[in-house]
C-alpha cells in the first residue's frame, strides 16, 4: 500500500524510479557465489583466533605466551603490546564521539579485562585446530575484581569502578569522585514547572529494557594481508570500508594510504558493523607473520564481544490538558554503555519527544559503563528505547483523557516550525501523514476479540547525509558503470542503478552499479543512519549530470554547434536552437562509439558532503493476543506507516520496514542478554537468545507514505531506521491493553506477562 | 593426526577429500571443497544458514561430521540452478525482493526446495513452520514466504 497523494513535486513523470526490477547483485546471492567476509582466501593464509576473558572484571597480572609460541604450526601470538598506545581524548561530534584510548582497549585488553569475552590475546596458525590448541596454551594470571552488570547498580556511589579515574562529563562543577557515569546530558525547552502546573492530568512511568543484539546472521570476518613494504590489504565485511580503513590504520599506527580495504558482501549489520573488531587483530597478526591471516568469529564471540544495543532504565512523565494537548514532558534516560563510554543515550534524549509539539520539555540522559561488552549502534540507535518509554506514557495519557491514541498523537503532532529540544525547528512534513494513513487503514477500526489488544506508537529518526563519492563511467558500447564507496547491506546498488538510469534517461539494465574499494573511489562514510540512498544517491545523480554535460559537449562537437544548443532528453542528445529541425538525436550509445575522436573516455566522479537531510517519521499499530494460561503473546497484525520521502525501489523499502518491525517485535517480546551471578553471559547462542522466526510473525503490512524531501533530486528521506523506533512501544501498548495492565519491562517474555496477569488476577 | 579419506557425491559430481575426525561437513565444504555458498551463522544448528541436503534429507551441515558424508549424496546451493537456468525458487526470490543482505538466502533456498519436494502445495502457515529453523534478520520473512508460495504455484503449473 502506498499513500502518495501528498506528492507535490511531480513535475516530470518518472520512468524508472519507483519500479521494482531485480537487483543487480541478486543472482550471485541466490546461487551462493556472492563472497562475504568469511569467503575470501589467499595462498599461504593462516587462521587467526582470539583468546577471550572468562571473567567479567579482572586485572591482568601477566600473560605467558611462550608455550603457545612454541607449538608447531603457530606463527605468531599477539597481545595489546603489539598495538600502539592511543591518546585519551574524545574526538568527533559529541553524538558519535570516539576515544581511541578506549577503542584500542576494546580491540585487545591492556591493564584489565572489563567483561566476559574481552579479547586478551590472539594467535595465527596454519590451521584452525592448531590455533585453538595454541589459545589453550596461553597462560594469563588474573586478579579477580568485583563486577557490576546492571545500570542502576553501576550508578551507585559504592559500585565497583571500571576506570578508577573516570569523572562524569557534563556536570558543573565536575564531581570530585570518580564513578561509572561517563556522561550526563540535558536538553531543555520552556518551563517544565509551569507546564505541569497547567496540566489537567499527569501520567508517569518507570521503564526498563534489556540489552539486545543486532543479530546479523554473518559473524564478523575478514582476511588481512600485510606486505614487507608496509602496504596492506583487507577484505572485510563492514558497513563502511573507508571507516574500517581509517580506524584500523589508526589502531595499528599506519598511514591510511598504506591500507586498501575491499568491501566484502556484508551479511547484515544494523549498526553492529560500523566499527572494527577483527580487522586490527588480523592485520597485526599478518604484520607479525608476513602471511595473510583470516579471522572468522563464532556466534558465541559475536554475542559476547561485539556490541549489543544498550539496556536502559527510564522514567517519563507527561502533563496533558483535558482536550488532549501535551503541555509538559520530562524524561530521564539511563543507558548502559557497556565497558567503555558511548551508549546512544544522546540520540535517545533528542528523539524521545521529537514527534510532538510540546512547549515545555526536559530530557536528561546518563551514559553508564558496566562489565558488559561495549554497546554498538543498532538501527536508529537509542531512539527505539526512549520511544518505548515515551510512547507507553503517551498511551497512558490518551487513555486517561479518553482519547483515541492516534487522534491524541495527531493533535500534538510536530510540524515545520515546531522547535526540537536540541535547538533547530522541524523543517519537514511527514509525521501527520503517517498518522492519517493509519486512521484510514481498514484494520484500525476492526473489532478485537477476547484477550486481544491494539497498540499504537510513533517514532522519529534524524536520518543522515554526509560524505559520499560516486563515479559514472560510460562504457564503449553506451552501457554505464556506476561506482560508489557505500557498502550495500540491503539492495542499495539497485537504488543507485535506478537513480542513474532515471537521470541519464537509459534503461535500468544498461547501468551496472558496483561498490568500489577504498583505492578506487573517493571517501564515503558509513552505510548507516539511513544515509546511503540519500547522500550517495546525490553523488550518483551529480556524477550522472556531469556525464550528461560531457555527452552534450561531445554531441556539440559532432554536430559542430555550441554545447548550449544541445539538450539531453530521454537518453539522447537533441539539437535545440536555430536549424535544429530534422537533425536526428544522438543516443548515449552513438556518442560513446565516437568517444575516441571527440576527446576520449567519458566519465565523471563526484564527492559530496550532503546536507538537506529530512527526518523519518513512522507510526505503527499492532494487534496481539495474549494466552492467559502461558503469557505467550501472538502478533496478529502489524501495520507500519513510514514517511520515506520517495521510494526509489518500493519492494526494498517495504523490506526495510518489514525487517525493522520484525526486529522491534523480537526486542519487545523475546530478546535479552541474560547474565549469571559471575557476570557471564548465559545465552550466547541463537537457541537461547531467541530472535523471531518465520512462524512467530504475521505478514507485516508496510504503508509507504511519500512526502518528498525537496533537497534530494528524487525526494529521498531515508528508510532504514525510523520503522523500528515505534515498534517496541506498539507491541507493549497492545499487550498492556490486552491484559489491562501496563507493561513496564522489555522483553515481555511469557513469564513476565504471566506475572503481570497473575498480579492483575490477584494471584 | 591421521586424516580420513572420504568419497561422496556433491551436487551430482564425485568428490573426495581428506578430513580430521572433528571437522564438520560445513568446514570441509567451505574450506576444502571451496563451496563457500553454504554459510556459517552459528555453528550450533540454530540458524539454518548452513542447510544442505544429504541423501535428500535437509540437514544443518555444521551438525554433521565430514566423515559421515562417506558414500552420501550432498546437495548445496551451488547445485541448485541447472547450469545457467535458475531454479524457480531462486528466480522468485529475486522477483519478490525476498533477500536483503543475502547471507541466509542459500540456506533458506535449500530448505524451501526441500519443503516443495515433500509438499508442492503448502499453506502460508506450513511455509512459516518449515522455515522456522532458518533465521533471517533482514526481511521479517514476509517476502520470503511470498516468494516460496509463488514458486510453488509456478512449479505446480509446470
Amino acid at each position: 500500500m502506498t499513500v502518495s497523494a501528498t506528492i507535490t513535486s511531480g513535475k516530470k513523470k518518472l520512468k524508472v524510479v519507483g519500479t521494482r526490477p531485480v537487483r543487480p547483485d541478486g543472482v550471485p546471492k541466490v546461487t551462493g557465489l556472492a563472497r562475504y567476509g568469511a569467503d575470501y582466501s589467499l595462498p599461504g593464509m593462516l587462521w587467526g583466533k582470539i583468546l577471550r576473558s572468562p571473567h567479567a572484571h579482572a586485572r591482568i597480572r601477566s600473560i605467558d605466551t611462550s608455550k603457545a609460541q612454541a607449538l608447531a604450526g603457530v606463527k605468531a601470538v599477539m597481545t595489546s603490546a603489539d598495538l600502539p598506545e592511543q591518546k585519551f581524548e574524545y574526538v568527533g561530534p559529541e553524538r558519535v564521539a570516539v576515544n581511541f584510548w578506549h577503542m584500542t582497549r576494546g580491540i585487545m585488553a591492556r591493564e584489565k579485562v572489563l567483561y566476559e569475552g574481552h579479547a586478551v590475546a590472539a594467535v595465527a596458525a596454519t590451521s584452525r585446530t592448531v590455533a585453538d590448541e595454541a589459545l589453550r596454551l596461553i597462560k594469563i594470571d588474573y586478579e579477580l575484581l568485583p563486577h557490576v552488570i546492571n545500570v542502576e547498580e553501576a550508578m551507585q556511589p559504592d559500585a565497583p569502578l571500571l576506570f578508577e579515574d573516570m569523572i562524569t562529563r557534563g556536570v558543573e562543577p565536575a564531581p570530585d569522585k570518580p564513578s561509572n557515569i561517563s556522561k550526563r546530558i540535558e536538553f531543555k525547552i520552556g518551563d517544565l514547572g509551569a507546564g505541569f502546573a497547567a496540566a489537567d492530568e499527569i501520567v508517569e512511568g518507570a521503564f526498563r529494557t534489556a540489552p539486545v543484539h543486532q543479530g546479523y546472521i554473518e559473524p564478523q570476518a575478514c582476511l588481512a594481508r600485510f606486505d614487507a613494504d608496509g602496504q596492506a590489504e583487507l577484505w572485510a565485511s563492514s558497513q563502511g570500508h573507508f571507516v574500517i580503513r581509517a580506524l584500523t590504520a589508526r589502531l595499528l599506527g599506519m598511514d591510511i594510504g598504506n591500507l586498501r580495504v575491499h568491501p566484502a558482501e556484508i551479511g547484515g549489520g544494523f549498526g553492529g558493523k560500523n566499527v572494527p573488531y577483527v580487522e586490527p587483530v588480523a592485520l597485526a597478526l599478518s604484520r607479525k607473520t608476513g602471511h595473510p591471516v583470516k579471522i572468522v568469529l563464532s556466534r558465541e564471540e559475536v554475542f559476547k564481544a561485539c556490541g549489543p544495543a544498550a539496556g536502559s532504565l527510564m522514567t517519563v512523565k507527561i502533563g496533558v490538558t483535558k482536550d488532549g494537548r501535551i503541555v509538559a514532558a520530562d524524561g530521564v534516560f539511563r543507558f548502559q554503555a557497556g565497558a567503555f563510554p558511548g551508549s546512544p543515550v544522546m540520540n535517545a534524549c533528542m528523539c524521545a519527544f521529537a514527534p510532538y509539539d510540546i512547549p515545555n520539555v526536559c530530557s536528561v540522559g546518563y551514559d553508564v559503563i558496566c562489565n558488559r561488552p561495549k554497546t554498538a549502534a543498532y538501527r536508529a540507535p537509542g531512539a527505539p528505547i526512549s520511544a518505548y518509554a515515551v510512547e507507553s506514557v503517551m498511551d497512558m495519557a490518551a487513555a486517561s483523557i479518553g482519547m483515541d491514541p492516534l487522534q491524541f498523537r495527531l493533535k500534538n503532532v510536530a510540524r515545520p516550525g515546531t522547535p526540537t529540544v536540541w535547538g533547530p525547528k522541524h523543517a519537514h512534513e511527514g509525521y501527520a501523514e503517517t498518522i492519517q494513513a493509519l486512521l484510514q487503514h481498514p484494520g484500525y477500526a476492526a473489532p478485537l476479540g477476547k484477550n486481544q489488544g491494539r497498540g499504537v506508537a510513533a517514532g522519529y529518526w534524524f536520518n543522515n547525509g554526509g560524505e559520499s563519492s560516486a563515479a559514472a563511467h560510460v562504457n564503449e558500447d553506451g552501457t554505464v558503470v556506476v561506482a560508489t564507496g557505500s557498502a550495500d547491506l540491503s539492495g542499495t546498488r539497485a537504488a543507485m542503478a535506478l537513480m542513474a538510469a532515471e537521470t541519464l534517461g537509459i534503461d535500468y539494465d544498461k547501468v551496472r552499479p558496483i561498490v568500489a574499494d577504498t583505492a578506487s573511489i573517493g571517501f564515503s562514510g558509513l552505510a548507516a543512519g539511513s544515509r546511503t540512498t540519500f547522500a550517495t544517491g546525490i553523488a550518483v545523480v551529480e556524477a550522472c549530470r556531469k556525464v550528461i554535460g560531457e555527452l552534450r559537449a561531445r554531441a556539440a562537437m559532432i554536430w559542430d554547434v555550441r554545447a548550449e544548443d544541445v539538450a539531453w532528453e530521454d537518453g539522447c542528445a537533441k539539437r535545440t536552437g536555430d536549424n535544429a529541425g530534422g537533425v536526428e538525436p544522438l543516443s548515449l550509445k552513438a556518442i560513446a562509439a565516437k568517444r575516441s575522436v571527440t576527446g576520449g573516455p567519458i566519465s565523471a566522479e563526484v564527492s559530496v558532503n550532503a546536507g538537506g537531510v529530512a527526518p523519518g517519521f513512522a507510526t505503527e499499530y499492532c494487534d496481539v493476543e495474549v494466552d492467559p494460561e502461558t503469557g505467550a503473546v501472538k502478533i496478529l497484525r502489524f501495520v507500519a506507516a513510514q514517511d520515506v520521502g520517495r521510494a526509489i525501489h518500493p519492494a526494498y523499502v517495504e523490506g526495510q520496514i518489514q525487517g525493522g518491525v520484525a526486529q522491534g517485535i523480537g526486542w519487545a517480546l523475546n530478546e535479552e542478554y541474560i547474565y549469571d551471578e559471575a557476570g557471564r553471559l548465559a545465552n550466547a547462542g541463537f537457541l537461547d537468545y531467541r530472535v523471531p522466526v518465520a512462524s512467530d510473525l504475521p505478514r507485516i503490512e508496510a504503508v509507504l507514505v511519500e512526502v518528498p524531501n525537496p533537497n534530494h533530486p528524487f525526494g529521498v528521506k531515508g528508510v532504514g531506521e525510523a520503522n523500528i523506533v515505534p515498534s517496541l512501544a506498539a507491541v507493549a501498548n497492545a499487550v498492556s491493553r490486552a491484559i489491562g495492565r501496563r507493561m513496564t519491562e522489555l522483553p515481555m517474555s511469557p513469564p513476565t506477562v504471566l506475572a503481570a496477569l497473575d498480579s492483575e488476577r490477584g494471584g | 593426526m591421521a586424516k580420513y579419506h572420504v568419497t561422496a557425491t556433491v551436487n551430482g559430481d564425485a568428490a573426495e577429500f581428506l578430513c580430521e575426525t572433528h571437522q564438520t561437513l560445513l568446514e570441509v565444504l567451505r574450506d576444502e571443497l571451496g563451496l563457500t555458498g553454504t554459510k556459517e551463522g552459528c555453528g550450533t544448528g540454530d540458524c539454518g544458514a548452513c542447510s544442505v541436503t544429504i541423501d535428500g534429507r535437509l540437514m544443518c551441515s555444521c551438525l554433521v561430521l565430514a566423515v559421515e558424508a562417506e558414500g552420501k549424496a550432498i546437495q548445496t546451493i551451488e547445485g541448485m540452478a541447472a547450469g545457467t537456468e535458475l531454479h524457480p525458487l531462486q528466480r522468485k526470490f529475486l522477483e519478490h525482493a525476498a533477500l536483503q543482505c543475502g547471507i541466509c538466502t542459500p540456506g533458506i533456498l535449500i530448505a524451501a526446495r526441500s519443503l516443495l519436494e515433500r509438499n508442492p502445495d503448502p499453506t502460508e502457515e506450513e511455509v512459516r513452520y518449515w522455515l522456522a529453523g532458518n533465521l533471517c534478520r533482514c526481511t521479517g520473512y514476509h517476502k520470503i514466504v511470498d516468494a516460496v508460495l509463488d514458486a510453488a504455484r509456478e512449479m505446480r503449473r509446470e
